[in-house]
């Protein structure tokens, strides 16, 4: 009896599964499907999307260890442990601490438990969260607040990638890289930063995608840097959305293939509050894109809308420096490329010059496109689009998009060295050991000659010497150890000493 | 008139050489020789011989590549590009005469006077004495590692270490010499005769010094003060142990955005041969200094300098370009005095934005001092000569 009725249920299931399988196909099936085009601006986004571009940062195999790092313990003791190619893993809790990374390749990973960051706080009382010097930098998932300085600073470690972090309130720049090649920068978000959240400084070959930047004084500034890809960021808020700059008196001269593509860049309507002298100081609030004398930059397929003084501003040095002449410093933007571009309800309220220009043209509102100052070969892809001042010189853009530009990083990352353990031991012999030995004559130590000879083929020998001397001739002053050379060197130049013929 | 004179007493003087030379023979007879050993075939510490008896340098840095501007910041990095490739010999006849008052108009004063090795090439005075103590308007800067400069001087109005040389050796206040006189006077010293001929052996023995003879050898040695082995650097390459934790605490502190000191002194040289105008004060007696202004003929350079080099600026007090403060300590305390302060009330300067008020603590000023320290290296300082050519005293000798 129970199995009857039991298999009924069954068969009963099945029939009205296959009737409402029916009805179903019947009633909501589909047409022919038709093909509709891709809109262009899809295509950008998925390249920017399908062709993961931190793939060619994570080249580098993973070859280290894993350190953890729990709340209460430090994350600079962890550095300081970690070797080249080794994880350091950072769980939630609040760490109040400058973490400074001078060697290659260490990654450091905030762990995100259930939605609690590990957080560095400053306390106004620290400078910078993050200071890096070391090729192969990695650092993400991090919460970063109240510093005095910057949340993540680096000086010319290349390869870097700075991703997911959470940045708010850090001081004078958000990230700032500086003297780096190849690097990446995504999916952060900064705020309450005086001058700019992202700051890519004297840098070549970097990609700044998917951040959002707001409340700021700049919201992305490009500045004094080469091959840059600014896309898909969020800028709102900010003084100024995103800047292309060269700013002169740097070592470093030039600012040029710079593409902002696909980002938002709206409302940028922030109070300038720049520290006085600063070079952001004197951006005008309202401002969506400046470019002030950087060259070949490409603006295309932005959303730029709600800036109060002008959607896009390019102008020269002498526009809109406040800064001393540089003989050095080219000063006109030349051959800036607008291509297609969604800009409306710009310029609702210009400031200062701009609405002084503006008068002049019987018009209270700003330009969505305003040029001003010296540069050549600037086009633009249907100028009627836009309501621009001063972009009579700009002709019709040669380009109708970049689609064929995925990024900028390299296909390898930057090699950290170029020599060879020979000449490791050329450079330590004459770059250190030189000041107290040379080949024949007496100097503050023995000739190499007679070194060469104690310890005629035993490099381990003279490696075990420098790294602890012992004095052995009471003529001569004991040798310092050279136990600052790498392991690498001191076999180097052991090598090197042996093999020496004058 | 004057000019035909001049040749006239070369050519006698050219005469009464050869006549003497043939009486005598080879002129590596002479006895006035002696007092000057022969001029080393070796090259000083830092420098490798190569086949074409030039001196390459080589140190450390040169493992690094950077994908920027070499020179520019962060500690693997390379430098700029070295000035190299001198011989040896033209090296050390430059040490020579870079010690010998001779070089100056009255015997009186050598590049030493004012570059002093014992005091990190400089002079330890605020403002340097040029010419019977007549006191001049700028301190002297350090001489260590111009190799890899590009601009001289405090307003950066030479470009090279030849254009350099020309203003103290030819200023009425500083070496008070002329062209004519510094040939003349090498041309009637034996030694340098002699010492010459042997840095320069492609041309004839019996030719006189010229004045680019006299300029490339004083570069030569120049460029041979080279400072690179630090404790700094052996923290840069990798020994971390180098550095104590203040001195470490100094280095964060020094590469921060809140001090910037290492935005314009960028690592490895810890400057990046820019102008920068600063505001820096004058002693009282001194009128405003214009800086680069002038040699550039541009107000918005006005109060500009140089960036030096703070390599071995432990040795080199007072600092800035009026020795304005004694110690590191009061120098790094100008930068937090907040920007502008020692701005005269009637000067509207374009003060360089990295200048503003980085509020730091007495304990931050400290450190920056400790790790200002850790760039001392003078290890591969170069020897005073004991005599020299001229027979003339040197005023280096400690």
């Amino acid at each position: 009896m129970k199995t009857k009725s039991a298999l009924f249920k069954i068969i009963g299931m099945i029939l009205t599964l296959a009737v409402g399988i029916f009805i179903g196909k019947t009633f909501f099936a589909s047409g022919p499907v038709e093909t509709v085009p891709m809109p262009t601006t899809m295509k950008y986004r998925n390249v920017g999307l399908t062709k993961d571009t931190t793939q060619i940062a994570m080249n580098e195999e993973f070859t280290g260890e894993i350190i953890l790092v729990k709340k209460g313990q430090s994350i600079q003791k962890a550095v300081e442990t970690a070797k080249p190619g080794d994880l350091i893993q950072v769980y939630p809790g609040t760490y109040f601490e400058t973490v400074y990374i001078d060697k290659d390749n260490i990654s450091v990973q905030g762990v995100i438990v259930k939605g609690e960051w590990p957080t560095l706080d400053g306390k106004k009382e620290l400078n910078d969260a993050f200071l890096y010097s070391g090729n192969g930098i990695h650092i993400e998932n991090f919460k970063i607040m109240n510093y005095k300085g910057n949340g993540i600073m680096g000086q010319a470690g290349n390869n870097f990638v700075l991703r997911n972090n959470w940045i708010m309130d850090a001081g004078v720049y958000g990230i700032f890289p500086q003297y780096g090649k190849n690097g990446l920068i995504e999916h952060n978000v900064l705020s309450g930063i005086e001058d700019a959240a992202i700051y890519v400084g004297m840098c070549d070959n970097i990609d700044v995608l998917h951040n959002e930047v707001f409340n700021s004084v700049a919201g992305i500034e490009i500045e004094n840097s080469r091959h840059a890809l600014v896309e898909n960021n969020y800028a709102h808020n900010n003084t100024g959305g995103i800047l292309a700059f060269v700013t002169p008196g740097l070592p470093i001269k030039t600012a040029f293939d710079i593409i902002i593509r696909n980002n938002f860049i709206v409302n940028n309507n922030h109070e300038n509050f720049g520290a006085p002298g600063s070079i952001v100081a004197g951006i005008p609030p309202g401002t969506g894109i400046l470019v002030m004398a950087a060259d070949d930059v490409i603006i295309e397929n932005n959303i730029i809308s709600g800036n109060d003084n002008a959607g896009i501003t390019i102008v020269d040095l002498a526009t809109g420096g406040s800064t001393s002449n540089d003989r050095n410093s080219e000063p006109n933007p030349d051959r800036v490329v607008i291509l297609d571009n969604f800009m409306h309800n710009n310029g609702n309220n210009p400031t200062g010059e701009i609405k002084a220009l503006m008068l002049t043209q019987l018009s209270t509102k700003g330009p969505d496109i305003l040029a001003m100052g010296g540069g050549v070969g600037s086009t633009i892809r249907d100028k009627n689009r836009y309501r621009t001042f001063g972009l009579d010189k700009f002709g019709p853009a040669q380009i109708t998009d970049t689609k064929d530009l995925t990024t900028f990083l390299l296909d390898a990352p930057v090699a950290p060295r170029s020599v060879s353990k020979e000449e490791v031991g050329e450079l330590t012999y004459y770059g250190v050991c030189a000041g107290c030995h040379t080949w024949d004559t007496r100097l503050i130590g023995p000739p190499t000659q007679i070194i060469q000879a104690i310890h005629y083929n035993n490099p381990q020998g003279i490696v075990d010497y420098i790294t602890k001397p012992k004095n052995l001739r009471e003529d001569y002053p004991e040798m310092p150890p050279q136990d600052y050379l790498s392991d690498e060197a001191k076999m180097a130049v052991a090598e090197y000493i042996l093999a020496m013929k004058e | 008139m004057s000019k035909n004179s001049i040749l006239f007493k070369v050519i006698i003087l050219g005469l009464f050489i050869g006549v003497i030379a043939l009486v005598q023979g080879s002129g590596e007879e002479s006895p006035s020789y002696f007092d000057v050993p022969k001029l080393n075939s070796t090259c000083p510490p830092g420098f490798k011989l190569n086949e074409q008896n030039e001196c390459i340098s080589q140190n450390l840095y040169k493992q690094y590549t950077t994908g920027n501007d070499p020179g520019v910041g962060g500690l693997k990095t390379a430098l700029p590009e070295v000035r190299d490739g001198f011989s040896p010999q033209e090296i050390d006849l430059g040490r020579y005469l870079f010690f010998d008052p001779a070089l100056s108009g009255n015997g009186t004063i050598s590049c030493a006077t004012c570059h002093d090795p014992n005091k990190g090439f400089s002079d330890g005075l605020p403002t340097s004495k040029g010419m019977d103590d007549y006191s001049l308007n700028r301190a002297a800067p350090t001489l260590w590692n111009v190799a890899y400069l590009k601009s001289f001087f405090w307003d950066g109005r030479a470009n090279t270490l030849e254009e350099q040389m020309e203003g103290p050796l030819f200023a009425e206040e500083e070496m008070a010499n002329t062209p004519e006189n510094l040939i003349n006077t090498l041309n009637s010293i034996d030694n340098y005769k002699f010492l010459f001929a042997e840095a320069y052996p492609d041309r004839n023995k019996k030719d006189s010094i010229s004045l680019n003879e006299i300029y490339r050898s004083i570069v030569a040695f120049q460029s041979s003060l080279i400072s690179l082995n630090s404790k700094y650097d052996q923290y840069a390459h990798g020994y971390h142990k180098a550095l104590n934790q203040k001195e470490i605490e100094g280095l964060n502190i020094f590469r921060s955005f809140v001090a910037r000191c290492a935005e314009c002194h960028t690592p490895p040289l810890f400057t990046n041969q820019q102008i920068a105008v600063l505001g820096a004060p004058e002693p009282n007696n001194l009128p405003f200094d214009p800086g680069a202004e002038i040699p550039f003929k541009d107000k918005t350079l006005r109060g500009g300098f140089k960036v030096p080099s703070l390599r071995n600026i432990e040795k080199t007090a007072p600092y800035m370009h009026s020795g304005m403060f004694p110690t590191l300590r009061e120098t790094v305390q100008f930068y937090t005095d907040g920007r502008g302060h020692a701005v005269p009330e009637n000067e509207d300067l374009i003060l360089h934005w990295h200048i503003w008020e980085p509020n730091l603590t007495d304990y931050e000023l400290d450190r920056l001092v400790d790790f200002l320290k850790t760039l001392t290296d003078e290890s591969f300082i170069p020897k005073i000569p004991d005599v020299v050519p001229s027979g003339l005293t040197t005023m280096n000798s400690k």
